[in-house]
């Protein structure tokens, strides 16, 4: 009993410690600029952590997370734009239209394999842009705003980022524990089998094609909280910023520069590519939109390269190692002891 | 009416050529690594940049720019499999798919960051102006890359089939373990098979460079362009790329004139979709 309370305590003091420093930052790190890049990170680190879900434990690599973003951030906007009502009144509405397309878009995609999986998902997003580019009622081309001017707190409409890197931190919090609980439940021992081989899996009577429709749905459903929350913070959707490509592929760099597959995984690439962004989008202004992407396309290549499973699992290789080379140093007093009696 | 419909068919059956030669690339280095190249449209982008660059350096139209576009891309293309491709064929399938969609990121915004987003063109009659035909009028510039670009790729289905080399490439894609244990070497035929997938991308950029707007993100249309094609002809099969871009050059000119512009893409994308849902095998392809 007070063995694994031990255990427990052990297995906690590394999140806790996560969740202190993360508490702590907006108020040691208190400039605009700085707060505004932690909610950054923590909005970011929600997306990636919600297709980490599909994306990392299912091993189904989709490139058109975009899309359940955009339902999000469509509903919220759509709220005030169309009936005056909260953006936040949205947020179950963006959580509802992203589940049913992922059910829908989810059965036929989900029988594909591998690349072809892919290929679809980047149609599917490609599809609905170019249909919600040409749909007044969605603002078309321009986009649908939402309160410039805050009427209550319920419009979560707040001119300092610190309202939101809180926000931000709570969801994000609920997100990594649906997570967590979601693989050490039945569905995520399923989920590891049917990544590691889905043939072998679904021989073993693993119901493969519904478990992974529900993790592409449970993914889809957090990744258009996301969007809401986006919304929120930027006062409007348009196109690029609500269903663009470059969103998509930002999420899945994200997990997979951190760790795909890995809890925190998410977070850590969020961390260090959000913030290089926005470093150098302020140093260099809107042309540095574009040397932003190379290197984000320069990172993604050698991750592919020389580190598929992404920093978390380099670092905990060498952690390794090192218990390892530590243990053979210590043999002969080990062996020693258990000879004594 | 009936008569400008044959217009706008001839007009897809030209662009559709060339549609055909840059996806025969993508589906040879599909057919025989099981590799998908994310970048692939961001390779005929490459052609379009290249073809530009040698008109405003040299002042030389397709004449320079199509062989100069084939070799650079063909040499990239060696030199992606040799950094690349060769490590990540054997990774795990997202090591695959980041790898070549990093690439892809990796080119567009390095040309977007060189050039800028503007829409560049070729000057409007670098290949000569309109020509008539029994009262159609067709562009030459047009009727130039379509007309090359079927030659291609008819080229390189009569290379695939009728020679050594297409043999022992052949050899590679079925067993490169038992095409090895014959003395063919699987490194230099794969990539070589880069080399022309690259090369074929890199001549049909050119040749559309001469009447396609050239912008840094044209590459992700015509990936997709590319995606259909190789789906709808089944994967592997040049003959089937050849037929499948010329039906969607057609499809995609015939929906632009009839439905409207801004929606062929819509339907060239929704025919896609349903053709990995419903018919995964491509339209010649067999059940498997």
């Amino acid at each position: 009993m007070s063995m694994s309370g031990k255990l427990m305590m052990r297995r906690l003091i590394g999140p806790a410690t996560l969740l202190a420093i993360l508490l702590a930052y907006p108020l040691v790190f208190a400039t605009p600029f700085q707060q505004r890049l932690g909610a950054l990170v923590l909005l970011y680190a929600i997306a990636a952590s919600s297709w980490n879900i599909v994306g990392g434990y299912a091993g189904q690599v989709s490139v058109g997370h975009v899309v359940y973003f955009g339902c999000g951030a469509y509903a919220a906007m759509g709220a005030y734009a169309h009936f005056g009502v909260s953006p936040l009144l949205g947020l179950p509405a963006g959580i509802v239209l992203a589940v049913g397309i992922a059910a829908i878009v989810g059965v036929p995609t989900l029988r594909l394999s591998g690349h072809y999986f892919s290929m679809a998902t980047i149609a599917v997003a490609e599809l609905i842009r170019l249909v919600v580019t040409n749909t007044d009622y969605l603002g078309a081309a321009v986009g649908l705003s939402g309160p410039t001017v805050p009427r209550t707190i319920f419009d979560l409409s707040f001119i300092s980022a610190l309202p939101y890197y809180y926000l931000f931190l709570i969801v994000l919090a609920i997100t990594l524990l649906i997570t967590w609980w979601m693989t050490n439940s039945r569905m995520g021992y399923y989920l590891r089998a049917i990544k590691d081989s889905e043939r072998a899996a679904s021989s073993l009577g693993a119901p493969a094609s519904r478990v992974k429709l529900y993790a592409f749905m449970l993914s889809a459903g957090l990744t258009s909280v996301a969007g809401a929350l986006y919304a929120m913070m930027f006062g409007f959707v348009d196109p690029d910023s609500g269903l663009g490509l470059l969103i998509s592929v930002k999420i899945l760099i994200m997990a997979a520069l951190g760790g795909a597959g890995l809890l925190f995984g998410p977070l850590v690439g969020a961390a260090i590519l959000v913030p290089l962004e926005e470093i150098s989008n302020s140093l260099l202004g809107g042309k540095g939109a574009g040397l932003t992407f190379v290197v984000y396309g320069a990172i993604i290549v050698l991750i592919a390269r020389f580190q598929p499973g992404g920093i978390l699992t380099l670092i905990k290789r060498q952690a390794e190692r090192r218990a390892r080379s530590s243990a053979k140093e210590r043999p002969a007093l080990a062996t020693g002891a258990g000879h004594a009696p | 009416m009936s008569f400008v419909i044959v217009q706008v068919i001839v007009g897809g059956l030209l662009l559709g050529a060339v549609y055909a030669l840059f996806s025969s690339g993508l589906t040879l280095v599909w057919g025989m690594m099981n590799i998908v190249n994310f970048a692939h449209g961001d390779f005929v982008m490459l052609g379009m940049y290249a073809a530009f660059v040698v008109f405003t350096l040299f002042g030389v139209g397709p004449l320079g720019g199509v062989p100069f576009a084939t070799l650079l891309l063909a040499a990239l293309g060696v030199a992606v499999y040799f950094a690349l491709i060769r490590d990540i064929m054997k990774g795990p399938m997202l090591a695959q798919i980041l790898g070549t969609f990093g690439l892809a990121l990796l080119l567009r915004y390095s040309v977007f960051w060189w050039f800028g987003a503007d829409f560049l063109s070729l000057p409007q009659n670098i290949v000569g102006g309109t020509l008539a035909f029994w009262g159609l009028r067709i562009e030459a510039a047009r009727l130039l890359a379509g007309i090359v670009a079927l030659l291609v790729t008819l080229a390189l289905h009569l290379l695939l089939t009728r020679t050594a080399l297409g043999s022992r490439m052949l050899a590679v894609a079925e067993d490169p373990t038992a095409a090895q244990l014959m003395g063919i070497r699987p490194d230099s035929m794969q990539a070589i098979a880069w080399a022309i997938a690259a090369g074929a991308t890199g001549l049909a950029g050119a040749l559309i460079a001469t009447f396609f707007y050239i912008v840094p993100t044209v590459g992700e249309t015509l990936g997709i362009v590319a995606f259909v094609t190789v789906s709808l002809g089944g994967f592997g099969s040049v003959p089937g790329a050849l037929v499948a871009g010329l039906l969607i050059g057609v499809i995609e000119q015939l929906s632009g004139y009839l439905i409207g512009a801004v929606y062929k893409d819509i339907v060239v994308y929704g025919l896609f979709l349903s053709f990995l849902w419903f018919r995964p095998q491509g339209l010649m392809g067999k059940n498997s």
